[in-house]
């Protein structure tokens, strides 16, 4: 007994002294749908000696907001999640600290949205419709190829939709209808669509596995999700899957291209460490481990995207964008008249 | 009352200074920060708020939304509360606990429950297509105001169910009879005697399912549909997606106040309604079924619960063992494989001992705080005199004890995140914060069961132990503590049930990796693929049976209790 309890002591006391005092800890803070293999975060940690400590905090919009609240007195070094619908805000509030990673280099400019690098690019996918294959199969109907199909009588009470003044992807499929249709155009589509029986639900959840045919019970064959939501639908199949049960529209426009960006806090007291961090994040090694663990696609152009990926979800060829300014300007009025327009 | 020396009062306090720490001063700094950045408040954008006419109706809507579920959950609560009072059956506990299910699970996964039942293609449109060889599906309840009812009954029963007969079962049944002999009829006995004894409970128990349904969300958002927004729906709205800080505070001051307006005439009504009362054994006023009425009671009961909570619950529960070829364990076993090497995998274990952990010391802290509150507020303690009125500090606390549950928790949440940010506050980002944010909901519900319990002992109990030659101390463990020990289980019960299922502010705060059972069904529901929502309701599943083990466990410390009170 005296000899384990002496083995204990000498075990801690050891313990005690290997560690190292001066290793770093990083707070990187993010939203709820952040992930990460274990593995390639451990590379991080072995190859420079800094820990990094996750901290989920709600949805991308909830995260950036508690970023400003604690604006002078950081509750992280790092802030990984804020999208480009919401770049503005987190610029105007002056949170991040520039930073130019010579990462960059390897990212295409449409990507980097902040010409002073506070915000540095990390991700992108694509808020695309989704539709059921075998339920077209089913009835020899030919899917929909743009927006514009949505509105043909053929498709009439087949779309979901979200509101995109409590969800994410349906702000986004907002702002493709804006981008396509333009200022004069977009509350026509939207009226249109709402004749044709278009379901709206709060959130993408209730909308995926509560009414699109392919994934519950509902009876909507088309939905607003992502253009990698079939290769998801593969990997996470209760059985083998040859083929992808969906795919996306990937016409012109009908897309709208989400960038995720990351960004030093300022105030943070690791500043070199938290550059460490930021460079790991847009390195080959983090970046091809983007796609299976988020479902959006590397924002660097060396990482080789997995067979899976490859095979299962395109990337559309003409996605729509909007510049973040004129989002941030505007994003409260369209919503409030596609409100108007959707749900008076 | 019992009185006790100097050190012994501090303890009273401690529920005092819990709520100044862990809500007023968090929500004060929040609201300051929105309405008075300047140091001066901003009235523009408040009397711009005041001028839009959709705020009214968002307000509107709101309060009679609240109040017809808060009146059909009484109205379905209240016979099945007699029935579990006055009668002893099997599976009695059994029935208990799946009644209090419903509590824990997460919105979408009720929701889609619902359609799986009552939706376009679901079970009941299905029936009914084939009898009655109909072209569409009847049942269209998708996005109505039935639906945000139906799910306020699924989701508050218990709470009425719970506290109503708990309550109940120690009422005898003398007073009802004497009242009958003296030749009123059944009806006029109920409404003249029983119901008057009976109604401290059932008010408590209607605050609460008021207060939970005037703070609705998910049930709005995701039943009710894009058209329906209560005011929790919109303050999160301008707080999250617009950041008009102004705005959602303002919004939360008037869904505070107009709580507190509903408390303040509560408390003054329940003080002229309690009455000491002798109180009996659960087993003297409970009877066996042995009439054909009272098993067309217990059977109504048995057949009510059932559908109403059991089918939602039971198509849940078959629906995480179905695959794609029929009956299968597959998601239960996923659970246990990290396939893609994630840092944020979650072995279902550490997920049920993080959830249980949290729940555990938000019971806790939430009985022994609300014990110490509940006292505080039972002492006859010194009068305020404002104006002509005195009030007592009673008529003050108690509505300032309830507050946490009718604040929209994001405003919370960030209050937290500029309040609590050094020491030796410095909370922001530790793991207690998510038991503190718990016990802040839990803390009503240990009150609400808790008063009306102590209220109702009668002094002179008190009085004959003294004469006996008990102290005060030894007067309230043999007097008091029997007579409230089962309302303070109901309260256990209703402060692990709130931290299960996650409620509040917690969603809203940053916190270190210590994941819950439902923050790994919201990682599920995150992504598509037959497997993460298979997945996502077999964890649903596994939520309900801890929580079912967790009442169990609970329930024993009733066990052993002599009188049974």
């Amino acid at each position: 007994m005296k000899n384990i309890l002496l083995t204990l002591v000498l075990f801690l006391l050891a313990g005690c002294g290997a560690a190292e005092p001066q290793a770093v800890r990083l707070r990187l803070m993010t939203h709820d749908s952040f992930s990460v293999s274990e593995a390639v975060l451990a590379q991080f940690t072995a190859e420079t000696g800094i820990q990094v400590e996750v901290f989920p905090a709600g949805d991308g919009g909830a995260v950036l907001n508690q970023a400003i609240l604690a604006k002078n007195d950081p509750l992280a070094d790092v802030l990984f999640g804020v999208d480009n619908t919401f770049l503005s805000r987190a610029l105007e509030n002056d949170i991040f600290l520039p930073y130019e990673s010579p990462l960059l280099a390897q990212i295409p400019d449409a990507l980097q949205l902040d010409p002073q690098h506070r915000a540095l690019p990390v991700d992108y996918g694509d808020v695309c419709l989704n539709y059921d294959k075998t339920w077209f199969a089913a009835r020899g109907l030919q899917p929909p190829q743009t927006l514009d199909d949505l509105l043909k009588p053929a498709y009439k009470g087949l779309t979901a939709v979200q509101n995109p003044a409590t969800s994410t992807p349906g702000l986004a499929f907002l702002l493709a209808t804006v981008a396509t249709y333009g200022e004069d155009g977009y509350e026509a589509f939207w009226r249109d669509l709402r004749a044709n029986d278009v379901l709206i639900t709060s959130g993408w959840e209730e909308a995926y596995y509560g009414h699109f045919t392919a994934a519950s019970d509902g009876d909507r064959p088309i939905v607003v999700s992502y253009a990698s939501s079939p290769a998801a639908e593969v990997i996470f199949a209760a059985e083998p899957l040859s083929e992808a049960p969906t795919a996306s529209v990937l016409g012109d426009g009908a897309c709208f291209r989400q960038i995720e960006f990351v960004g030093i806090l300022r105030g943070t007291k690791h500043e070199a460490a938290a550059q460490q961090l930021v460079d790991f994040m847009l390195s080959k090694p983090f970046q091809e481990d983007i796609p299976l663990q988020m479902f959006v696609f590397p924002a660097n152009e060396t990482a080789v995207l997995p067979p899976a990926f490859v095979q299962h979800s395109a990337i559309p060829a003409n996605p729509a964008t909007l510049d973040p300014a004129l989002i941030a300007a505007n994003r409260e009025r369209w919503i409030a008249a596609w409100t108007a327009v959707m749900l008076r | 009352m019992i009185r006790l020396r100097f050190p012994a009062k501090l303890l009273f306090l401690l529920p005092v200074a819990f709520l100044g720490f862990f809500y007023l001063y968090p929500l004060a700094a929040i609201l300051r920060l929105s309405l008075a950045p300047e140091g001066a408040v901003a009235w523009q954008p408040l009397r711009e708020l005041a001028r839009t006419p959709y705020y009214w109706r968002v307000l509107w809507f709101t309060t009679w939304q609240a109040a017809v579920s808060t009146l059909l959950v009484l109205l379905l609560a209240l016979p099945t509360a007699y029935v579990f009072a006055r009668y002893r059956f099997r599976g009695q506990q059994a029935l208990r606990t799946l009644s209090t299910l419903p509590f824990v699970l997460p919105t979408v996964v009720v929701a889609n429950a619902f359609t799986a039942l009552l939706g376009p293609n679901g079970l009941v449109n299905g029936w009914l297509v084939g009898w009655f060889d109909l072209a569409a599906p009847p049942i269209r309840l998708h996005h109505t105001i039935w639906m945000i009812l139906l799910a306020h009954i699924f989701y508050n029963y218990s709470v009425a169910l719970r506290i109503i007969s708990a309550f109940w079962q120690n009422l005898g049944d003398e007073l009802a009879q004497a009242a009958q002999l003296l030749g009123a009829s059944p009806r006029r006995a109920f409404c003249a005697v029983t119901w008057p004894l009976l109604r401290p409970a059932v008010l408590a128990a209607a605050l609460l399912v008021f207060i939970f349904c005037f703070t609705s969300f998910g049930v709005v958002l995701i039943l009710g549909g894009p058209r329906f927004a209560t005011l929790e729906v919109e303050i999160y709205r301008q707080a999250v997606q617009v950041f008009d800080l102004p705005v959602a505070a303002a919004l939360s001051l008037l869904q505070i106040g107009f709580t507190l307006v509903l408390l303040l005439v509560y408390v003054r009504a329940q003080a002229r309604m309690n009455r000491p009362l002798a109180l009996r054994a659960a087993r003297v006023t409970a009877k066996p079924i042995k009439t054909a009425v009272d098993r067309l009671l217990v059977g109504a009961t048995l057949a009510l619960l059932g559908l109403l909570l059991g089918l939602p619950l039971g198509a849940l529960l078959l629906r995480s063992v179905t695959g794609p070829d029929g009956l299968t364990l597959l998601f239960y076993r996923e659970l246990f494989i990290n396939r893609r090497g994630s840092l944020f995998f979650v072995p279902p274990g550490t997920a049920v001992f993080n959830s249980v952990a949290y729940a555990l010391a938000t019971m806790l802290l939430a009985v022994v705080l609300g014990l110490l509150a509940a006292l505080l507020l039972t002492q006859k303690g010194k009068k305020l005199t404002i104006g002509n009125r005195q009030w007592s500090i009673v008529n003050w606390l108690d509505p300032l004890f309830m507050l946490p549950l009718a604040t929209s928790a994001v405003t919370l949440g960030f209050g937290f995140i500029i309040a609590l940010n050094r020491p030796p506050l410095n909370l922001r980002s530790s793991v207690l914060l998510v038991p503190i944010a718990h016990t802040l909901v839990a803390l009503p519900f240990v009150m609400r069961s808790v008063l009306p319990a102590l209220r109702r002992i009668r002094p002179s109990l008190r009085e004959a132990a003294a004469v006996l030659g008990a102290n005060p101390r030894q007067a309230w463990w043999h007097v008091d503590w029997p007579l409230i020990r089962r309302a303070l289980l109901v309260g256990a019960v209703f402060a692990f049930t709130v931290s299960m299922g996650e409620f509040g502010a917690t969603l809203f705060i940053a916190r270190p990796q210590t994941p819950t059972m439902p923050v790994a069904i919201f990682r599920f529901l995150g992504q598509p693929g037959a497997l993460n929502y298979g997945q996502a309701l077999a964890m649903s599943s596994l939520l309900m049976l801890v929580c079912a083990v967790g009442f169990a466990a609970i329930e024993r410390f009733r066990a052993g209790d002599e009188g049974e009170f």
